[in-house]
């Protein structure tokens, strides 16, 4: 287990705890009853996801994974779910045990079907890359190439602002 | 020591996002509350950017690309959750509930 030491074996070694870290945070986020833990599961499982954007060799979308993701969801999550109290533990034989299986099935049918698609298909890479990928070239091209779709998605976010603060204010008179 | 060198694989990276993407439809489909939903649709989004994200890094020509796209889901996904939010805030104060059960007037 010599080779364990390594920088490359290291390396290894965390990524199968990332790959750990994403699927187990996965599973809490949809299996645990109480909210508040099924959002703690969602951010463990983001967490991971930007660190397998780190070994996707961009570290810049694994920074903005964890601030917008992290930082910026689960927190209004969180909100929510304070201000909307839900009590998804009180009801007594409400969980459906037909309609769990079913949807375990139709998800496991997807999963085996993206998965066989994903290994068997013989991916052809391109010849040449020309580009490295770096935080320049994608600040580069978010200004020259992809300026309209940048401008859009500005608007697209004033939008969701204005919408969310009207739909959250109306009926606030009434009480 | 194969399995120390999945990060540099392609098929590493489908196969974790086919279970994220799983997990999403599952949890979409047996959640009860509505704030449950919307935490199973970030799990779907995170898996289609792993995707995106795979794609650009191994088989682009442009690396770019997929990193951008990803960028604008994120930017997508963060609207997304406000407007989501605010609705579900709304629904509360009008039925005093987040429990889909509860909503079945709403079902047009």
């Amino acid at each position: 287990m010599s080779s364990l030491l390594t920088a490359e074996g290291l390396g290894g070694l965390l990524f199968l705890f990332i790959i750990a870290v994403t699927l187990a945070g996965g599973l809490l986020a949809t299996n645990s009853v109480r909210l508040p833990r099924a959002v703690s599961g969602l951010a463990m499982c983001l967490i991971g996801v930007a660190g397998l954007y780190y070994y996707l060799n961009s570290p810049f979308l694994a920074a903005m994974e964890i601030l917008i993701y992290v930082g910026a969801v689960c927190v209004t999550i969180v909100f929510a779910i304070m201000l909307a109290d839900p009590c998804d533990e009180q009801r007594p034989g409400r969980q459906n045990a037909l309609s769990s299986a079913l949807s375990f099935g139709v998800a496991g049918l997807l999963v085996w079907g993206l998965v066989l698609l994903a290994t068997t298909t013989m991916w052809p890479a391109a010849a040449t890359k020309v580009n490295e990928g770096s935080v320049k070239v994608i600040g580069e091209s978010l200004l020259t190439t992809y300026s309209m779709v940048f401008e859009l998605i500005s608007v697209v976010l004033l939008m969701a602002i204005i919408g969310a603060l009207a739909l959250a204010r109306v009926g606030r008179d009434k009480q | 020591m194969r399995i120390l060198s999945l990060g540099n694989s392609l098929e590493t990276y489908l196969v974790i996002a086919a279970l994220l993407f799983g997990l999403g439809v599952y949890g979409l489909l047996n959640r009860r509350t509505l704030i449950g939903l919307l935490i199973s649709a970030e799990l779907l989004l995170s898996g289609a950017s792993l995707n995106f994200m795979a794609f650009g890094r191994f088989l682009a020509p442009d690396p770019t690309t997929g990193q951008i796209f990803t960028l604008f889901i994120m930017g997508i996904a963060a609207a997304e959750a406000a407007i989501a939010l605010s609705i579900i805030i709304a629904v509360y104060r009008n039925y005093k509930s987040i429990d889909t059960e509860d909503l079945e007037e709403l079902q047009g």
